[in-house]
């Protein structure tokens, strides 16, 4: 273990924990002798008077209730497949899209959702053993039709949305435009216009790359306007 | 790779290339050198040369593999063709098979593969200059892409080849010596958990000389895996993730 920055402390796998830290599998393991270690690279950081994991790398498992943004890979005969950004291929069922009976004879799939389109489901049900289930039911959920979505890794999001929000916060005030960060790792951008977008997926991509670095947030606030200077958005 | 006349330890005491008994080749190590693999490594031990990439864990075409209460592990090891000094033919031969198999089995105790069930971790391991041990490179340039992929594992692992040249033992053996040589020995653990998950003997060694070819290798791996530590420390603390 080295002190990578304050109060941080950085760890890899196999390294022993302080049975205090709060972080369930798979960021943790413990190990026959009853030694909790880490099973990823992460920090340790104190957060009141809690010790919390932050991993550093990290892969998407779904969870009921988690709001995703899915890409449509494939189309089955009453439901579609849809990539999630996870080992595991979610399944959206037609009737639960559509909201109405539906004959396969008669309807084209591929007419409401293609191969290749987003769309914002929540997850309904995961069990490991089989395929996630997903639903469109819910406020703002179904086909993303305009902006764009970017994709970083799963474990960077948090840093996207920041301290109660703090970095969600400077990307959409500063530039007018709607961001959601969804847990699996893609953010869907919505700006009044191409080059706001651009500026925003530039600042998305920041995050991902300077994620632990500190001062992160006003170094963000600066690019975006900078970046707004050079592009003609603002003078 | 042909050498005649060579005297594997000169009248110095030291070997062929200089090195003492116990010494190391020089080691280099880099995490995250592919863009496209969701982790990788390339690991230098002297002229060996090896690449790592870890993808997954994914659905794989072939779900008849799948098992029910685990993560599959797929490794392949492969050597360049131009790899050797003579062309080596880019089919996968008896030994690549068989390697593949052993670093497999060198993996999957530490790789955490119950928290993937029916999903599968593909590891590809490439040999871009063989000079000897590399398997043994091979199965440390896996275990830190692994690392780099955020895959879930109990510890990293490291690997050395212990061999015997004309009675003397020596550590991480190259071509030549392996070639020469009397006796080989990779290994490959875990030191943070005291676990050995590799371990072939190629040769002839008396009992007093196992053990303390296996101090000596288990020696070796704990520096390999301290290395392997502050390689990836460098990533998170100073480089940027290159992902």
């Amino acid at each position: 273990m080295e002190q990578a920055s304050e109060g941080r402390i950085l760890v890899l796998p196999g390294d022993p924990l302080d049975p205090a830290v709060d972080a369930q599998p798979p960021y943790v393991y413990i190990d026959e002798n009853g030694v909790k270690r880490a099973a990823v690279p992460g920090f340790v950081s104190r957060r009141g008077d809690r010790l919390v994991f932050i991993g550093l790398e990290g892969i998407y498992i779904p969870k009921p209730g988690d709001v995703v943004i899915g890409l449509v890979s494939g189309i089955g005969v009453t439901n579609w497949f849809i990539d999630i950004n996870s080992p595991y291929t979610a399944v959206l069922n037609v009737q639960d899209f559509l909201g109405r009976p539906f004959n396969p004879a008669t309807d084209d799939l591929s007419r409401y959702l293609d191969v290749g389109d987003y769309v914002k489901v929540k997850v309904l049900a995961f069990d490991r053993t089989r395929s996630p289930l997903v639903t469109v039911q819910g406020q703002g959920l179904g086909k993303i039709v305009e902006g764009k979505v970017v994709e970083i890794s799963p474990a960077r999001v948090p840093r996207v949305i920041g301290r109660k929000g703090s970095m969600l916060e400077v990307l959409t005030k500063e530039t007018g435009c709607e961001v959601f960060a969804a847990v699996n790792g893609r953010v869907h951008v919505k700006c009044p216009n191409k080059e706001l977008e651009a500026i925003v997926v530039l600042a998305v991509k920041t995050i991902e790359r300077e994620a632990f670095t500190s001062g992160l947030t006003a170094r963000i606030r600066k690019l975006i306007e900078e970046e707004m200077v050079v592009r003609g958005v603002k003078s | 790779m042909k050498v005649e006349g060579v005297k594997l330890i000169r009248e110095d005491g030291l070997r062929h290339d200089g090195r003492r008994p116990e010494d190391l080749r020089p080691i280099r190590m880099e995490v995250g050198v592919l863009s496209n693999a969701d982790g990788s490594a390339l690991v230098e031990f002297g002229r060996t040369r090896v690449l790592a990439a870890v993808y997954g864990p994914r659905e794989p075409p072939q779900k008849f593999m799948l098992l029910p209460d685990r993560a599959i592990l797929r490794v392949r090891y492969h050597m360049a063709p131009f790899s050797t000094s003579d062309r080596k033919s880019p089919a996968p031969s008896r030994r690549e098979i068989e390697l593949s198999k052993v670093i497999r089995e060198a993996l999957e105790p530490i790789v955490l593969t119950k928290q993937f069930p029916r999903t599968a971790i593909d590891v590809f391991i490439e040999v871009l200059q063989a000079d000897g041990g590399t398997r043994t490179t091979g199965v440390t340039a896996a275990s830190l892409a692994l690392a780099d992929a955020g895959i879930p594992m109990k510890a990293l692992v490291g690997g050395v080849a212990v061999g015997k040249v004309e009675g003397v033992l020596v550590l991480d053996i190259d071509e030549v010596e392996d070639s020469m040589g009397e006796a080989d020995m990779p290994v490959a653990g875990a030191p943070d958990l005291g676990l050995i998950t590799l371990l072939q003997l190629n040769g002839v060694m008396t009992e007093e000389e196992f053990q303390k070819a296996l101090d000596m290798a288990w020696d070796a791996i704990r520096r390999i895996v301290d290395m392997e530590k502050e390689v990836l420390r460098w990533k998170y603390n100073v480089g940027g993730d290159s992902k």
